[in-house]
């Protein structure tokens, strides 16, 4: 018996059945929110601990550019292997935990935050920079009243980058259970039920694009003057 | 650590190197889907990319899709074109159609973006000097525009080569086959050394086609260093 022939009772199915079945929206609700609330807390953790990590190397390698050579070689490795085959390389290790897929999201999120809060850091005019230590502000001081702030498009920028490719890849870790909207993907493609699938999809996207918005309203919010002055901030 | 060392074991068993579930036959169905993805997908946007970079025109939609993009699940865009194949022909549906047709709309945007960045970033004033030296819009597309954009065309090649190769480990998931395979049978069978050495393979994969690009990069532009976009990643879409 052939693949297709043993699918056939499936297949009769799929030529009949509506794209969306509300009564099965309303019926899953509970699991909607439950998977909803893994998707959302995935995600965070992937970002905020990816920050925490990237942030502070970003700074050092501002002052020393030695740093940047060995980090960035670093996280492009980590960056191109596929997170179907990291999350699997985890599983004798970490087992079906939550660890299992949080290292393969914050290891991507780390080149994507590190770039860009160094390209931030570093993007800063010169002569702000000069006219700062000529007010006789510190290296200190000048990081933290002058570079930071003026850094900050660029790095909720890739915030926001790090935040949309999270809630894409988080679908990946269906495969252990564990992948928020993901798992009605994998649950509709199993049983070639439309409903679960396009359920998946929609809200994965929609999770993402309210995420994006959220971060472009804080940053507009956090630098006034990238709106006041026209400055049209990098990536927007 | 015991995991990986049974995860090689199983790699170097002989039994896993014949036959249409060995490791050579995987290995090779997975290139193959890579391959015929990418190729298309390059004739496609890279074109595109060209034409947006050079007329100006469409830069908005070309932006968008990339965000759009990245926003999608690959595993979406997989399932998506199994449920559809399925409906239209079972038969077609168990072969490299849809698969195929999934890695070439993931890849579309990132090597669409880059060619267009590519293009975009190129010193208006050489594109001017060039103008003024009589040269014609063609001439200045191949002539100044193609070579100055070339590390970055390169880049976006390399970055949806590794997506491709990455998202074609998940066509396992819709009945299909390659590397993938072992790790859903590694599942299917709660066999973990198979599933580490499914893994180990696709890994693999991924970082010879990074590497094999970087060096054809290298090779093609010799004197340019690639640049990097004014905002890191924004060209990029991590790989599933």
């Amino acid at each position: 018996m052939t693949a297709v022939d043993a699918m056939a009772p499936w297949l009769a199915q799929t030529d009949v059945q509506p794209l969306l079945r509300w009564e099965w929206v309303t019926d899953n609700l509970d699991e909607i929110v439950t998977r909803g609330a893994q998707h959302f807390w995935l995600t965070a953790v992937s970002v905020v601990v990816a920050l925490v990590i990237a942030f502070p190397l970003a700074v050092l390698a501002q002052r020393r550019r030695w740093v940047i050579q060995p980090i960035t070689w670093v996280s492009s490795v980590l960056y191109t292997i596929p997170a179907l085959a990291l999350i699997s390389l985890l599983l004798p290790i970490t087992g079906l935990s939550l660890t299992t897929v949080a290292i393969p999201l914050i290891s991507y999120n780390l080149l994507i935050l590190f770039r860009n809060t160094l390209a931030g850091l570093d993007g800063i005019d010169g002569d702000v920079v000069e006219a700062a230590r000529g007010m006789g502000l510190t290296e200190r001081q000048l990081l933290g009243r002058v570079r930071i702030p003026m850094a900050m498009p660029v790095i909720i920028a890739g915030i926001r980058i790090a935040t949309v490719s999270s809630i894409g890849l988080v679908t990946i870790a269906a495969l252990i259970g564990r992948g928020g909207f993901g798992q009605f993907i994998l649950l509709g493609l199993n049983t070639f039920f439309w409903t679960a699938l396009v359920v998946g999809v929609i809200l994965s996207v929609a999770f993402a694009f309210a995420a994006d918005l959220l971060l472009l309203g804080i940053q507009r919010w956090a630098t006034p003057w990238t709106r006041a002055a026209g400055v049209r901030a990098v990536g927007t | 650590m015991s995991g990986f060392l049974e995860g090689l074991q199983w790699l170097v068993a002989n039994e896993h190197w014949s036959g249409s579930d060995g490791i050579p036959h995987r290995v090779w169905e997975h290139v193959q889907v890579s391959l015929i993805a990418l190729v298309i997908a390059a004739a496609v946007a890279v074109p595109v990319g060209l034409w947006v970079g050079h007329t100006r025109r469409g830069q908005f939609i070309t932006v968008q899709l990339s965000n759009i993009g990245r926003a999608i699940p690959s595993l979406a865009v997989l399932s998506i074109a199994f449920l559809l194949a399925v409906k239209l022909s079972p038969t077609l549906a168990f072969g490299f159609p849809p698969v195929v047709v999934a890695l070439i709309i993931l890849a579309i945007p990132v090597i669409l973006i880059n060619t267009y960045v590519g293009i975009q970033q190129v010193d208006a004033d050489t594109v001017e000097a060039a103008r003024g030296m009589g040269m014609s819009g063609w001439q200045i597309l191949f002539d100044i525009e193609l070579p100055l954009a070339a590390p970055l065309i390169l880049t976006g090649l390399r970055l949806s080569a590794v997506l491709i190769v990455a998202t074609a480990g998940l066509w396992a998931l819709t009945a299909g086959g390659a590397l993938g395979r072992y790790i859903v049978d590694g599942f299917a069978l709660q066999e973990t050394d198979r599933v580490v050495a499914g893994a180990i393979l696709i890994a693999l994969l991924a970082i010879c086609v990074d590497a094999l690009f970087t060096v054809l990069t290298r090779i093609l532009t010799p004197r340019q260093r690639s640049r990097s976009a004014a905002e890191p990643g924004r060209l990029e879409r991590p790989p599933a």
